[in-house]
């Protein structure tokens, strides 16, 4: 069997099934009676081991199924969940993920065989089952299920009759009883080797659905699309045709193995339920005057998705990034000719926008993935630096259904994963130490993540120790970064700044969590790349906050032109605060900056012609000598103020990247194409302040 | 040692011609209006839109050190990308002549100098009838811009 075309779906399904072994397996160390959690293991691994052996991944099936049968024995309560236990099974897990990781790279799993772990895993089911021989013990669980599969298909073949039905169910199946039509019981089975049993379902179902109306379907529809379900379902179906034309025409799907129907009688405990709901329905009616249909009730509605290549929703956006450069254009077009004054024409382009601002935010949306997907393999890896640190600390998450851009979620990890590390290394105390000052033992980190207007912000905050500014000050004098008299002048936040630079590490001992002093300037710098911002809070004794702001949207933003001496350029409109008349003679002088006091705020000016090297603009300069335009931006608390010489207007604009052949200087984020096709520069203003 | 024959464009800058291979050329277009990117390289004129993509557009005669003249019609930026999908990268030349085939053996090495800058830029020089032509590197000339 060709599988190769399965390859993707085995990837995506197999990441997943390892992620939610990794919570569950985290759940079961908490709560080793949790019956949900070690069913839920169970059918991962036992997916997995299915879909495994049917890629032909023989040592991924091989440690699955050994890890499978130690599931088997804890759900059997045969074995007891300890720390130990559980480590192995991490391990184990950690095998499968190379072996992805492998098939990944190139469609091999590799020649490991992972024997330690697959002994290790033996040892504990001999242990576990009281000394028993390990083949024994296989032999038997495996006679065991065999067994369980036997007598299901002697006795129990039809499954559908133990299903319990709802009142509305039975009411719907008496009806058509009533009416002369057959209500027919079924039950598929769907062979081993199915690699997409939720499409084998949908299939199924259809099939059926030709034939008559499901009424009922057990698993829940959803539960079969997203193959929560073994390797059988039942169905009812009220139908015209015998039990034995559905069957056929089920069973016809291929992949069905065998297919079970029968006519569903209603037992008379049934029957009397409904007639009594009936009563009480009647009465119901009249006083309401209609009657809730069986039918709605019983059709589910199903949100159906679809997986979709991330290249095609680039290119999507891609597309929509032309179109408003295509409806810029039109509009400057327009607007320098008298084709404006036609209100018709006015009207269609306020259409015309319309419709690209909500097709833009649609496309946006689609983009968009919950940050979960990002923090979920975080508790792993606390749990992993409680043992490595002997450090006992808990991680509590919030907000982990926030959304950000795709980009920008492939990009964050490595530096959540970086302060996350930084927390629990050097940002909590040992416990013993924080026993000392009268903390609770257990250390707390916090991830919250949560929007905030139009950006999102991430916090990972301790309770540790805080950041010992002092420490970091005389640190930095050490080293030269600083000298003692700018040291004096440099406020708390200014010093803890410095905790951004490269190779400034805090740490005295150097250890393989952090502190090799390429951890938070990395970290830094790759926010800045996703145009966030980060900044870190602290107090001694209490703890530290480290807090990123990422924009939301990352392609097309709002930004003001302005012109600045011949050239326009944009500014984004996130970090704008006000736009103020200021009179030159306002303007002060402290330490040789110009600054203004606007309501009650020291700001300084800044004068970006001359940052920008830009031309003087001769006619601005006659017409108010006395006024200076000033934007004034906003970063975290600090303020400044940015002398521009005309404003254009608002505008949506789409970045684009400036290329890595021209050297920019870091004021200038990328650039953009106006309506008129002519090219301006973005400027990152943050940068200024 | 007999190569098979490449294709070059023989562009101006004054009199003196100068080739490059075809394959890394996308297309010629007129001069078009250039956005000046702030304290960039000083032979980097600016970035142009070139069909909804910003490319970068370097003049040719500051890179290789001659004096700037005024544009003329004749002026044309070469569109040039090494890699297939990779960035674009503009050159503005005084005029562009005319294609030729030349042979591997009608080009001569120059001696290799890393401390002219020049130097580095050329191929070797080629001979096509009664003219000199000097090919021009294209990939090292763009490589040394390159930032990781």
């Amino acid at each position: 069997m060709d599988v190769s075309q399965y390859l993707e779906i085995f990837i995506d399904e197999t990441k997943e099934h390892l992620q939610s072994l990794n919570e569950h397996l985290l759940i079961l160390e908490k709560e080793p009676d949790n019956e949900n959690t070690i069913n839920e293991i169970f059918r991962a691994a036992h997916s997995l081991k299915g879909m495994a052996g049917t890629m032909g991944y023989k040592r991924m099936q091989r440690l699955t199924h050994d890890m499978e049968n130690v599931f088997s024995e804890v759900r059997g309560g045969n074995m007891k969940v300890s720390s130990e236990l559980v480590d192995i099974l991490f391990r184990g897990l950690d095998a499968l993920e190379n072996y992805l990781a492998n098939i990944l790279e190139s469609t091999e799993e590799g020649t490991e065989d992972n024997e330690d772990i697959i002994n290790a895993l033996n040892n504990i089911l001999k242990g576990g089952v009281g000394g028993s021989q390990e083949t024994e013990t296989k032999v038997a669980t495996n006679t065991a299920t065999a067994n369980i599969v036997a007598q299901a298909t002697k006795d129990d073949k039809h499954k559908y009759k133990n299903i319990k039905l709802e009142e509305h169910e039975i009411n719907a199946i008496k009806k058509a009883n009533d009416m002369g039509l057959n209500v027919v019981g079924l039950t598929v089975y769907i062979q081993e080797s199915c690699v997409l049993k939720g499409a084998r379902a949908f299939m199924v179902n259809r099939t059926l659905e030709e034939h008559g109306e499901i009424i009922k379907l057990d698993p829940s529809a959803q539960d079969l699309e997203d193959e929560n379900y073994d390797l059988d379902y039942s169905a009812f179906v009220i139908t015209k045709d015998t039990p034995e034309i559905l069957a056929k025409a089920a069973a016809n799907v291929s992949e069905v193995k065998e297919v079970v129907a029968d006519i569903y009688q209603l037992s008379e405990v049934d029957k009397a339920i409904v007639t009594a709901s009936n009563e009480a329905m009647k009465k119901q009616k009249a006083k309401s005057g209609k009657v809730p249909t069986a039918k709605k009730s019983v059709k589910q509605v199903v949100n159906r998705s679809v997986r979709v290549d991330i290249g095609k929703l680039d290119v999507l956006m891609n597309l929509v990034s032309e179109l408003i450069i295509a409806k810029n254009g039109l509009i400057s077009v327009s607007s320098e000719s008298d084709i404006m004054l036609d209100s018709a024409y006015h009207e269609q382009i306020e259409y015309l926008e319309r419709i690209t601002t909500n097709l833009h935010e649609s496309v946006m949306k689609t983009r968009m993935v919950p940050i979960e997907s990002v923090v979920n393999r975080f508790p792993r890896m606390i749990r992993d630096l409680t043992k490595k640190l002997n450090k006992n600390m808990e991680l509590y998450m919030t907000g982990e259904d926030t959304e950000l851009d795709r980009t920008v979620i492939d990009e964050i990890g490595d530096p959540l994963m970086h302060l996350l590390r930084n927390a629990a290394d050097h940002g909590l105390e040992s416990n013993e130490e924080r026993e000392k000052v009268g903390k609770n033992p257990v250390g707390s980190i916090f991830l919250d993540a949560y929007q905030e207007g139009n950006n999102v912000v991430i916090e990972v905050r301790d309770d540790g120790a805080g950041i010992n500014v002092d420490k970091i000050r005389n640190k930095a004098i050490d080293k030269g970064s600083i000298t003692e008299e700018q040291a004096e002048r440099m406020s708390d936040k200014d010093i803890i700044d410095l905790l951004f630079q490269p190779s400034f590490s805090t740490a005295e001992e150097v250890s393989d969590v952090s502190g090799r002093g390429v951890g938070l300037d990395v970290v830094k710098t790759k926010i800045e790349a996703l145009g966030g911002e980060i900044e870190a809070k602290t107090k001694l004794g209490e703890g530290t906050n480290f807090i990123i702001r990422l924009p939301l949207t990352l392609a097309i933003i709002q930004a003001l032109m302005v012109n600045i001496g011949t050239e326009k350029y944009a500014l984004p409109l996130g970090s704008i605060q006000t736009v103020e008349n200021i009179l030159i003679s306002s303007i002060k002088k402290a330490q040789g900056k110009e600054v203004i006091n606007l309501r009650g705020n020291i700001i300084p000016i800044i004068h970006l012609n001359q940052i920008l090297d830009c031309e003087k603009l001769e006619v601005a300069e006659e017409e108010d000598a006395n006024e200076l335009l000033v934007v004034i931006v906003k970063k975290g608390e600090r303020y400044a103020g940015i002398v521009v010489d005309k404003l254009i207007g608002q505008q949506e604009i789409v970045i684009k990247s400036i290329g890595k052949y021209i050297k920019c200087p870091k004021i200038i984020s990328g650039a953009t194409i106006l309506g008129n096709g002519e090219v301006a520069l973005i400027l990152d203003v943050n940068t200024l302040v | 040692m007999v190569e098979e024959a490449k294709q070059y464009i023989i562009v101006k800058l004054g009199e003196d011609p100068y080739g490059i291979e075809i394959k890394y050329i996308e297309s010629i277009i007129v001069m078009q209006k250039i956005t000046r990117v702030p304290k960039a390289q000083s032979y980097f004129k600016g970035v142009i839109n070139l069909r909804g993509e910003i490319v970068p557009v370097l003049s040719l005669r500051k890179k290789l050190g001659f004096d700037e003249v005024e544009d003329t019609h004749a002026t044309r930026i070469i569109i040039v990308r090494l890699e297939e999908q990779g960035a674009a990268i503009g050159i503005i030349v005084d005029e562009v002549k005319e294609v030729i085939s030349l042979a591997g053996s009608d080009i001569s090495k120059l001696n290799y100098d890393d401390k002219n800058d020049k130097a580095t830029y050329s191929l070797g020089i080629g001979k096509f009838g009664d003219h000199l032509i000097n090919i021009l590197n294209i990939s090292a000339m763009a490589e040394q811009d390159k930032q990781n």
